[in-house]
């Protein structure tokens, strides 16, 4: 490689660096923004999201509403805004859920290894065997509807690739030149899995955490959808699209509003996930 | 002369799946006087490094035993002879790998004062005095592994490996990937450090010639077994096994 070349090459990589940091910067206000919203949902709907007007049903886009209104003639543009804390809020405690409790089993039965490890891991491959949103369908069945129901079902499906990756990465890491002295420092395991084991997987983790929102928003919204998640009248934009689903071609923006807010939060949750990931690990 | 450490008929077996079980060290037998300077030299696989592991009850042999100031550390649960266990400290192969990159020199090698109930003050002076002995300026507590060179971590290693006043050293391949300059530099630190503290060293390694410049005696290991011992000077002029004669081709 000639030196000109080098140069450039070297250029170009500081480019996707800055690039990385600027999409970072960008998508984290996007995402902040999100979580603002659901937030301080009351202070900013326009209107009271569960008020009911009948004579005001169906009403299309207009300066008044701009989302329309719902068949009970609800704000549709208020129930989006409050939805937001039942679809975001949730997701945000269920990734934070799977990702502590996942790390937790994967980092104690990887560095412990040996019998503990081997049953902890078929554990897991049973969950990881299951297509996920049948067994969450089945356990949230169980235990009947409800954001906290559909919360816990999609949390025992979800931690085993947690604890895989916190395995994995534990696993490398327990004979690593570095935990070895600690051992012989006179560590004792609780102080080097907090010492030395969790602040070098913290990185993979949060990656993992951060790609898992978007795909987690759909899934809790799917559940709502299909009337295991929140139920009526908490606006929850999965159950709200699957009220107004049989309205689709009459009245449209029923259906599209939740479904964008969907759309959306998705979309930017797996930007910011990709951002991330560029930026710890840039290849 | 005291012997510090007495090996009698080591013997790890590493469990393999679907096959015999390979014995890493077998039957080794062997013996650490005060105050020297012991090599052991094989070729990668010889069971070098499983050695030191078994000496630092890093992990259990599968037969024989090991006395360390004649107590059999075989018998003992690492974390119920902490006392015993600091006696016999390690420098490790490779020097970036051999400290946490996510918290500074500094933290790594006042870890084991820390857990022996320092607290922070005598610590960071402590630590501060470790440094200066290995030839570092007191500040490199503060950087990260990665913002110092490899010498310079390994001096490091060694200032955190004396941190607990050990009497005995193991440096498994601590030069091996090192430049010669700094091999050189690292070796005359040890030898100073040997004398000054009335340290004994194991010192593993593959090089001959590195180990003739300042080992009293060489232990040769081969395939997990010893294939001959003795001096330096011995083992070079005359040595005795077929392995030998081909380690000593190879640097002659």
């Amino acid at each position: 490689m000639t030196s000109e070349n080098r140069q450039v090459s070297v250029r170009n990589l500081k480019i996707k660096k800055c690039n990385t940091k600027i999409r970072l910067i960008v998508f984290s206000i996007f995402a902040i923004g999100l979580i603002a919203v659901a937030l301080f949902a009351d202070s900013l709907c326009p209107y009271d999201p569960y008020a009911q007007d009948l004579s005001q049903s169906y009403q299309g886009l207009s300066a008044a509403h701009i989302m329309g209104t719902d068949a009970y003639g609800r704000d549709m543009f208020s129930r989006v805004i409050v939805g937001a804390r039942a679809s975001i809020l949730s997701t945000l405690a269920l990734v934070f859920i799977i990702a502590l409790v996942g790390t937790a089993v994967g980092t104690v039965s990887g560095y412990i290894g040996g019998k503990v490890d081997a049953v902890v891991m078929r554990i897991s491959d049973f969950f990881l065997a299951f297509p996920g949103l049948v067994f969450a369908l089945a356990v949230a069945a169980l235990l009947g509807g409800g954001v906290l129901n559909a919360i816990i079902a999609l949390a025992v499906i979800s931690w085993p690739k947690y604890a895989r990756v916190a395995r994995s990465q534990t696993l490398s890491l327990k004979v690593s030149s570095f935990v070895q002295a600690a051992v012989l420092a006179g560590d004792n395991p609780p102080q080097i899995i907090f010492r030395h084991i969790l602040p070098n997987i913290f990185g993979p983790i949060l990656v993992t955490a951060m790609l898992d929102i978007g795909t987690m928003t759909m899934e809790l919204a799917g559940l709502s959808f299909l009337g295991l998640g929140a139920q009526p009248p908490i606006a929850e934009w999965g159950s709200m699209m699957s009220n107004g689903r049989s309205m689709l071609q009459t009245y449209p923006w029923v259906v599209l509003s939740p479904g964008l807010a969907i759309f959306i939060s998705v979309v930017i949750f797996n930007l910011l996930g990709d951002t991330v990931r560029d930026y710890f690990d840039p290849k | 002369m005291k012997d510090i450490i007495t090996v009698n008929n080591l013997t790890k077996y590493f469990k393999a799946y679907g096959k015999a079980d390979t014995a890493a060290v077998n039957n080794v037998s062997f013996t650490l006087h005060e105050g020297e300077t012991l090599a052991l030299v094989g070729e990668s696989g010889s069971g070098k490094s499983t050695i030191a592991r078994l000496l630092t009850g890093l992990i259990k042999a599968t037969d024989g035993n090991i006395r360390i100031y004649d107590k059999d550390i075989c018998k003992m649960k690492r974390n119920k002879a902490l006392e015993l266990y600091g006696q016999i400290q390690m420098v490790f192969q490779n020097p970036a790998e051999s400290f946490n990159p996510r918290k500074t020199l500094g933290y790594g090698i006042g870890e084991p004062l820390r857990n022996r109930g320092y607290n922070s003050a005598a610590i960071a002076n402590k630590v501060a005095e470790l440094l200066e002995m290995c030839g570092l300026p007191a500040e490199l507590a503060f950087k990260y592994p990665h913002q110092v060179s490899g010498g310079q971590c390994q001096r490091a290693a060694i200032a955190r490996a004396l941190a607990v006043e050990p009497k005995i050293l193991i440096c498994d391949e601590a030069t091996s990937s090192l430049d010669v300059t700094v091999q050189k530099q690292i070796i005359e630190l040890l030898d100073k450090l040997r004398k000054s503290k009335n340290l004994s060293i194991i010192f593993i390694c593959h090089n001959l010639a590195l180990v003739q410049q300042f080992c009293n005696r060489v232990v040769v290991l081969y395939d997990g077994q010893i294939v001959e011992q003795g001096t330096p000077d011995e083992i070079i002029n005359n040595p005795q096994a077929e392995y030998t004669k081909l380690l000593v081709d190879s640097i002659l």
